[in-house]
């Protein structure tokens, strides 16, 4: 059993190679500079990358100051 | 080919050959079938081609893995961070904890979000699962699982039930009730039956399809209604320790990473393992996509988190410190994809720049290693739970 099941095994790893190896890929360039594109254009709305202000963030406590 | 989901032997008539015989039960295209182990023997090299031997199928194989690599490598003209380096630099952030919760009696291994921002569900060693109020940090249900070392939980989308499993090799479903006197346990729903412990469950884009992996190598969809196995994944060497399903509506890819250093992509309604990544030095303990879908990160035992681009099918970028030694236990984005977080086993959380691949900040808090981290699902903060038995939010 154990040999037909190494070849079966192998069978199934060429077969994923094969797979793996004709899909389409894109230069690392062109793949970059869309991750930072995306991280630009949504940089804006990113409350931990530009700071959100005590009141609106409801995890900041208010500071709130009291004369006694 | 046959789809050995489980492998049991029994004593009996095979029915092939009809004599009697230990037998493999095994399942063809999900029907279960009693053969004994010649015929499967035979069956098994009846998908030969012929001239094909172990060895001519090796060579092959070797020939694949370079030619891969070779394709890999034509396409990487450059770096990540030098195409980064003309964006702005990030200036100092100041993250503090926010709220402490408190409540767990000993080690948190995992959290989720819900979706209304707001509640958290988290889970821990002593089998307790518990729903929070991160805003209050009020407790608003608490559950004891059967098991010790509840490793997965997950929020259901609609917000009423929660999922959770872990040394008891199942995945559960909870729904959550607005009468704070029901029992929650008695409505308990067993979904997922895996044959070693779950290491991460995540529901899909709807309450009724949850997502689970699992220490026996592989992962599984099931139908939370029915508790059947919409499909299974198998590629994984060994233990699989974390998913998590891309981010489009539409999206139907989901990424898993395990301890056979392995990063595998999978389609997830065909089975299909489409893309993988090995260039860890150590078991991947996390995975998190990058918010448009088209990257994810991973954190590992080696100590470092790497970026893989998925379009350029490789690894884009590393984050690591000779200063960091200890392992990475969770990974997660913010909104925008430009910071990454990582919680690590020595107790801190490193906060990356994603583009430049430097560090932006380190946050101590906990008292122990941090082995969770999950960003809100509207960015305003994170949460991070660990073994010190308490998780907190960062804003």
């Amino acid at each position: 059993m154990s040999g037909s099941s190494n070849i079966l095994a192998m069978k199934k790893i060429v077969q994923q190679l094969r797979f793996e190896a004709s899909i389409n890929r894109v230069k690392v360039s062109q793949a970059a500079a869309d991750l930072q594109q995306f991280c630009i254009q949504n940089a804006l709305q990113d409350p931990l990358l530009t700071g959100v202000s005590s009141s609106t963030n409801p995890f900041r406590p208010q500071k709130v100051c009291s004369f006694l | 080919m046959c789809d050995q989901t489980f492998l049991a032997i029994t004593f009996g008539p095979c029915d092939n050959c009809h004599l009697s015989k230990p037998l493999m039960n095994i399942y063809l295209k999900n029907e279960p079938i009693n053969y004994c182990s010649l015929c499967v023997e035979e069956m098994a090299c009846q998908g030969l081609a012929p001239n094909e031997t172990l060895a001519t199928l090796k060579s092959e194989s070797d020939n694949l893995k370079t030619k891969l690599e070779e394709e890999r490598a034509k396409l990487h003209d450059v770096e990540l961070h030098q195409v980064a380096e003309k964006v702005e630099s990030l200036g100092q952030f100041v993250m503090k904890t926010r709220r402490t919760l408190k409540g767990h009696g000993n080690k948190v291994l995992c959290m989720d979000w819900c979706r209304d921002k707001r509640r958290i569900v988290s889970s821990s060693q002593d089998g307790k699962v518990i729903v929070w109020d991160a805003f209050t940090t009020n407790k608003e249900h608490a559950v004891t699982m059967p098991c010790t070392w509840v490793m997965a939980c997950a929020y259901a989308p609609s917000g009423c039930a929660v999922a959770c499993g872990g040394l008891d090799n199942k995945c559960s479903v909870y729904p959550l009730s607005l009468d704070k006197n029901e029992n929650l346990a008695a409505k308990k729903k067993s979904v997922a039956m895996h044959t070693n412990y779950l290491s991460a469950c995540s529901f899909t884009n709807s309450d009724m399809q949850i997502l689970t992996s699992s220490g026996d190598g592989t992962c599984a969809l099931w139908d939370v209604e029915s508790g059947q196995l919409l499909q299974s994944f198998h590629g994984h060497a060994a233990d699989v320790l974390c998913l998590d399903l891309a981010p489009s509506e539409t999206g139907n890819t989901f990424v898993s990473g395990g301890c056979d250093k392995k990063a595998n992509v999978w389609d997830m309604r065909s089975g299909q393992c489409i893309q993988s990544f090995e260039t860890h030095d150590s078991d991947i303990n996390s995975v998190r996509y990058y918010p448009s879908g088209d990257a994810f990160a991973s954190g590992s035992d080696d100590a470092t988190c790497r970026l893989f681009d998925l379009r350029a099918d490789r690894e884009v970028a590393i984050y690591s410190k000779d200063s960091i030694i200890f392992g990475v236990s969770s990974v997660d984005f913010s909104l925008s994809g430009r910071l990454l977080f990582g919680g690590y086993n020595d107790y801190t959380i490193n906060v990356w720049d994603v583009l430049k691949g430097t560090r932006v900040s380190i946050l101590f808090g906990h008292e122990n290693r941090v082995s969770t981290l999950r960003v809100s699902p509207d960015g305003t903060a994170f949460c991070s739970g660990s073994w010190d038995h308490t998780l907190r939010m960062w804003a």
